[in-house]
């Protein structure tokens, strides 16, 4: 199953639609809470940060029985220096985005804490290009 | 500790969620900051902010936080209060400060343990 969303980089009150469509989505398909969790938060930061810093995009979610990956991808400035990018507070948002509560250098390390597997593709000047895997725990333990 | 408790605890305002008034919490993060609560909210929590904002709700919702306190007499318009009641959450308005309404649930039994270790 596939579900796609053109998300707006003008309208901050929108973000997170997506994935908040995404966790419901999960949500029907009985995926565990702790899964449906993880995907939340790691979408919604990449989300925002779609929003904040690559002035919106694409974002594409791909799930099987066994597994989502995410991928988001937008064509905003891109990240110059990737490790300083994913220093635990470490930010290079506008002050107004702090005031929405946002922006405060977590949103990378979130996602790298929440996902299976995170990859980022960035240019400077071209884009960026998030790549974020869940696995679904299967009942009766372990992954799947 | 119940939602109902919650608001008379806090003199706060239900502006919906009427169905959760029994629901039991056990914990509760005060934060303004949303990629904190993202970041250390582990288990189901009340969340105490300032911010009033549909990222409030938004987080609350993809975090499972099923019920909201907006603190320093801010009143969330009815967008945010219509989003809320889709999610099947509550939210409550209060004139205390963050550190007054924390302190106030505190001592009324809510105790921390609802986020991550932070070390």
């Amino acid at each position: 199953m596939k579900l796609r969303y053109q998300v707006s980089g003008d309208d901050l009150s929108l973000a997170g639609k997506a994935s908040s469509e995404v966790k419901r989505a999960l949500g029907r398909l009985g995926v565990d809470p702790g899964a449906i969790k993880r995907t939340a938060v790691s979408m919604y930061e990449a989300e925002m940060n779609m929003v904040i810093h690559g002035g919106g995009g694409v974002a594409v979610a791909e799930f099987s029985p066994e597994r989502i990956v995410i991928t988001m991808e937008d064509s905003g400035p891109g990240i110059a220096d990737l490790d300083l990018a994913m220093q635990e507070g470490y930010s290079t948002a506008p002050e107004w985005i702090r005031e929405m509560g946002f922006g405060a250098g977590m949103g990378l390390p979130n996602m790298k804490r929440n996902s299976d597997e995170l990859r980022i593709e960035s240019e400077v000047g071209k884009g960026t290009t998030v790549t974020i895997v869940i696995i679904f725990s299967v009942p009766g333990g372990g992954q799947a | 500790m119940k939602v109902r408790d919650i608001v008379a605890t806090l003199d706060g305002i239900l502006m919906t969620g009427e169905e959760l008034l029994d629901v039991d919490i056990q914990a509760a993060c005060g934060a303004d900051l949303m990629s904190d609560v993202m970041a250390f909210v582990k288990e189901n929590v009340v969340l105490l902010t300032g911010l009033v904002n549909p990222q409030s709700i938004r987080t609350a919702d993809l975090m499972d936080i099923r019920v909201v306190v907006y603190v320093r007499g801010k009143v969330p318009p009815k967008d945010m209060v219509a989003e809320a009641t889709r999610n099947g959450m509550a939210v409550i308005s209060t004139k205390y400060s963050m550190f007054l309404a924390c302190g106030r649930l505190y001592e009324a039994g809510i105790r921390g343990g609802g986020t991550r270790e932070i070390r």
